[in-house]
């Protein structure tokens, strides 16, 4: 009862998308209608004109805790894509970067009209935070909170996976690498189990698994030849350097002999499996340059395709708040 | 001033009275129990009827913030808040600032209480100065100023030579050490149980190992030294299974609980409720239950309101980034009775839990009915419900996750030191 | 309250078809159009527009456009729940081109169609065939090449239904 409350808050009185904050409590429906309006985008590249005239004249601010390059071009791409207007903000999380400035400059920019924030942060619930206190008629979309979730990253694997399998339910999918530390890897968890996929598997070594992993609906392995056998979709995660450090794991080495992907050790999943990498990929770390280049691995064009997936998520969510007939 | 309590039931679990008796007092102290002296004149006269008249509750760890910078509360307006949780005796923690390692420090805080005459304010010392798990804190001095027990706060030792060391030195003189189980690697920067609900939060986890492995270190250096340990606010299961073998191997151990660890779980932090952002962190409902099964058996003989007040601002960030803790102090009576309500323990053993136990922990006198000992009294409705509201909080600390929820036995009236402290739905005396 | 009925059926409804063809023939004659392509607007102008395609032989694949993203209401309406990539495998640049629609009212869907095909490139020319014609213009568009004219009060609305069997139905309101 209290989950359903909290995360409700992505939802209008009508069971519409507002914000997009986590896969956690949305519908299958919901993600597969997101899945569909993507596709109407998917085209748009190949078109003289790239873009469609959707949120002309609306403002959509990328509002970055914690900097990424990357992600914001592909938010601040999927905006103009749709005639949006665009802020980029990118705050410093140094010591003054409290609570309260948070709220401050939330408060700061939507006295400029936006309408949508495009929000990262290094902690945890801050897209949840940040949501629950917008304006009414303001969106929040998480582009990566902390360890909690990446919900836009999750469903462009997500349209990746249909665009090569089409049907998600007899899928068995194995996730490879750091789960302990990936919000990309809890919102493509939810994603597939929510889209009824036969399996999800997270493979690992037990120092790189939440202790409760199971509570998230997977199976565990911790050899890889195993955990990839008869698997259609290999998900490898990206080895964050600093785990290094940590005593998490003994050698960069050591990891790539066990966990690293090799056309060798891809031979035990289906000859047809495709592999995925939310990139950028360290080579000879997760994986080697022959499966990364070779032709199972999608891995440039999830890319292309995130920005049509952006485009559906934020066509979707801005549309609930728009003024009411008269 | 001679007040008399009239018609009440009265609970005094420390010498097993549950009857109809009145209370009479004269100026600070009970007179008679019972029937009135001879010649007795009240000038006061409280019917009680249908109410519960019950020793004022003693609460062993409560953060007044003061002195400090007043933002999140100060002896005044937490003890404003303690009356109205029907809470005569404070035993506050020495996480101030500066904090309370100077007898300076101590008397001012007993100076400010003292003059408010609201609630009776202890205090907890220093164990290292500055709680810098280093160099030990003037014991001594500290006791001789008052401290009824020492204590690092929320800040466990690292070193265990030093907490060797200040066991050592602080049984010298016979006092308490209070300490509060936690190792800090195992914590290792995080904010809630390292369980299901943490592990689909992203947030980052400290394991009940964090607490069961410092309970072992602890357990060990209290036998080795023979000091008296009381472990501040439990919140592990394995925690429990530990403190019930010490005691049956009879060292002088004892614990208390936070009053929400009694009611919260992990389940609670959903929706990243930062207002159950505590420390410990809220665990399983397993870890509860256990907790609640020590309460009943006096495995665990205090419970305590843990009190954190905070401003506003401290709650208001991303999770991991808020302040832990609840503000504590008017909802200790209530999660105690409802524990009665839930069939955990009888009445009188509750509220054992919160006056002659905590009390007895520490030596001091309060949390019972005396013949001549002081008149600090709750009296509380257990007919009637209320409603705990943010807004009408007396404490500066707003920050509780029990907002809009209904509660039994609402404190009716509060005496300290014979002096009528908080009466419901009066506004607060000055 | 709702009420509605059956107005035409299928085979009423191929006979309109077959007039427009022949409509547009004339049409395409007098400009001297002997290429012309086709787009027909999702859902029901696609429908009307793979019956013409078929019967003036074009030889590029039929174009479909879902114009979802370019309606000037989208804010307010949002994504329609059945949208679906517009398709167009021809080039644009250049052609002329045939636009159709089941039912013409406003204008804006028209005006919306326009916008996108524009997108895909300069057509040389655009003739707009619509399956019924009915008041309530707000824009100044008005349909080439019409099925049939249909008066019909405000509170009326006419809407085709398909694919297998064509059948136009009005709704009351109010």
């Amino acid at each position: 009862m209290a989950r359903l409350e909290h995360n409700n808050i992505q939802l209008d009185s009508e069971g519409r998308l507002r914000h997009f904050l986590t896969i956690e409590g949305l519908g299958r429906d919901l993600l597969t209608r997101i899945l569909d309006t993507a596709e109407s985008f998917a085209a748009l590249p190949g078109r003289p004109v790239k873009k469609v005239p959707a949120l002309r004249g609306r403002v959509i601010t990328n509002l970055f805790f914690e900097t990424s390059t990357r992600t914001r071009t592909t938010f601040e791409l999927a905006a103009k894509r749709l005639s949006a207007d665009v802020l980029n903000f990118n705050v410093s999380t140094s010591a003054t970067a409290k609570g309260e400035t948070l709220l401050d400059t939330l408060r700061n920019i939507e006295a400029m009209h936006s309408e949508m924030f495009i929000v990262r942060h290094s902690q945890s619930g801050a897209a949840h935070f940040i949501a629950r206190h917008a304006a009414p008629g303001v969106s929040v979309i998480n582009a990566g909170d902390g360890r909690h979730a990446h919900p836009t990253q999750a469903m462009l694997d997500m349209f990746t996976i249909r665009r090569h399998k089409g049907d998600f339910a007899p899928l068995r999918v194995a996730i490879v690498g750091d789960i302990l530390h990936s919000r990309v890897a809890r919102s493509q968890i939810l994603a597939l189990n929510t889209l009824g996929v036969t399996e999800v598997r997270v493979i690992g070594p037990r120092t790189l698994i939440p202790t409760e992993a199971r509570a998230l609906g997977v199976h565990i392995f911790h050899d890889l030849d195993e955990g990839l056998r008869d698997v259609d979709v290999v998900i490898m995660l990206r080895l964050q350097k600093e785990r290094m450090d940590g005593a998490l794991l003994p050698s960069e080495e050591e990891y790539f002999r066990l966990y690293g992907l090799t056309n060798e050790r891809l031979e035990n999943a289906k000859p047809d499996a495709i592999v995925m990498h939310p990139g950028p990929i360290n080579r000879g770390v997760e994986m080697d340059s022959e499966v990364a280049d070779g032709p199972r691995s999608v891995i440039l064009r999830q890319v292309s395709y995130g920005i049509a997936v952006r485009m559906a998520v934020m066509s979707l969510c801005i549309q609930t708040h728009a003024e009411v007939p008269a | 001033m001679n007040i008399s309590i009239v018609n009440g039931r009265l609970i005094d679990p420390a010498n097993g009275r549950d009857e109809p008796l009145d209370l009479h007092i004269h100026g600070q102290q009970i007179v008679a129990i019972g029937s009135p002296p001879e010649g007795f004149e009240p000038h006061e006269t409280i019917d009680a009827t249908g109410q519960i008249v019950c020793p004022g509750l003693v609460d062993i760890a409560a953060s007044l913030r003061d002195p400090g910078s007043g933002a999140k509360g100060d002896i005044d307006s937490e003890t404003r808040a303690a009356a109205r949780g029907g809470i005569t005796t404070i035993v506050c923690t020495p996480d101030t600032d500066p904090v309370v390692d100077t007898p300076a420090v101590i008397e001012l805080i007993h100076r400010t209480a003292r003059k408010l005459r609201r609630t009776r304010v202890l205090t907890a010392a220093a164990l290292t100065r500055g709680l810098d798990g280093e160099q030990l804190a003037n014991m001594a001095a500290l006791q001789a100023a008052g401290a009824v027990a020492l204590s690092n706060g929320a800040r466990p030792l690292a070193n265990t030579l030093v907490e060797r060391r200040a066991l050592e030195y602080a049984t010298t003189f016979g006092m308490t050490v209070m300490l509060r189980p936690e190792d800090r690697h195992l914590r290792a920067g995080g904010c809630a149980h390292e369980g299901a609900v943490a592990t689909r939060l992203g947030l980052p986890g400290i394991p009940a190992a964090a607490e069961t492995v410092a309970v072992a270190r602890d357990l060990a250096l209290a036998e080795h030294t023979g000091a008296r340990v009381h472990f501040h606010a439990l919140s592990a299961a394995g925690s429990v299974r530990q403190l019930r073998e010490a005691c049956a191997t009879r060292l002088n151990v004892s614990a208390d609980v936070a009053a929400h660890q009694l009611h919260l779980t992990e389940m609670d932090i959903e929706g990243f409720d930062a207002n159950c952002h505590v420390s410990p962190p809220l665990r399983t409902l397993a870890d509860r239950d256990a907790l609640r099964q020590a309460v009943a058996d006096g495995t665990i003989a205090a419970i305590c309101s843990d009190h954190q007040p905070h401003e506003v601002d401290a709650k208001e960030a991303p999770f991991p980034e808020t302040a832990p803790g609840i503000s504590g102090l008017e909802t200790l009576l209530a999660l105690t009775l409802r524990l009665v309500d839930e069939g955990v323990l009888p009445l009188s053993e509750a509220l054992a839990r919160v006056t002659c136990g905590p009390a007895d922990l520490l030596g001091l006198p309060q949390g019972r009915f005396e013949v001549g000992g002081s008149a600090d009294v709750c009296i509380f409705d257990p007919r009637a419900h209320w409603t705990l509201r943010r807004d009408e909080m007396y404490s500066e600390g707003r920050n509780t996750p029990f907002e809009g929820w209904e509660f039994g036995g609402p404190v009716t009236y509060t005496l300290f030191n014979g002096r009528l402290v908080y009466r419901r739905d009066i506004a607060p005396p000055d | 309250m709702k009420k509605s009925h059956i107005f035409m059926q299928h085979d009423a409804i191929v006979d309109l078809v077959d007039g427009m063809t022949h409509l547009l023939r004339h049409q395409l004659d007098d400009r001297g159009i002997t290429e012309p392509a086709m787009i027909g607007i999702h859902t029901g102008g696609a429908w009307i527009a793979r019956e013409l395609h078929d019967r003036l032989g074009c030889s590029d694949p039929l174009g479909l456009l879902d114009i979802s993203f370019y309606r000037d209401d989208f804010t307010r309406i949002g994504v329609n729940p059945q949208v679906r990539p517009s398709q167009i495998e021809f080039d644009v640049e250049g052609r002329d081109i045939i636009l159709v629609d089941d039912v013409i009212q406003s204008g804006r869907t028209i005006r919306a169609a326009m916008n996108e095909i524009f997108d895909f490139g300069r057509p040389a020319s655009i003739l707009l065939a619509t399956l019924i014609e009915r008041g309530g213009r707000q824009l100044p568009i008005q349909p080439d090449v019409v099925g049939l004219r249909v008066p019909l009060q405000p509170h009326e609305h006419i809407r085709l239904r398909g694919p297998e069997q064509l059948t136009l139905e009005i709704t009351q309101r109010g």
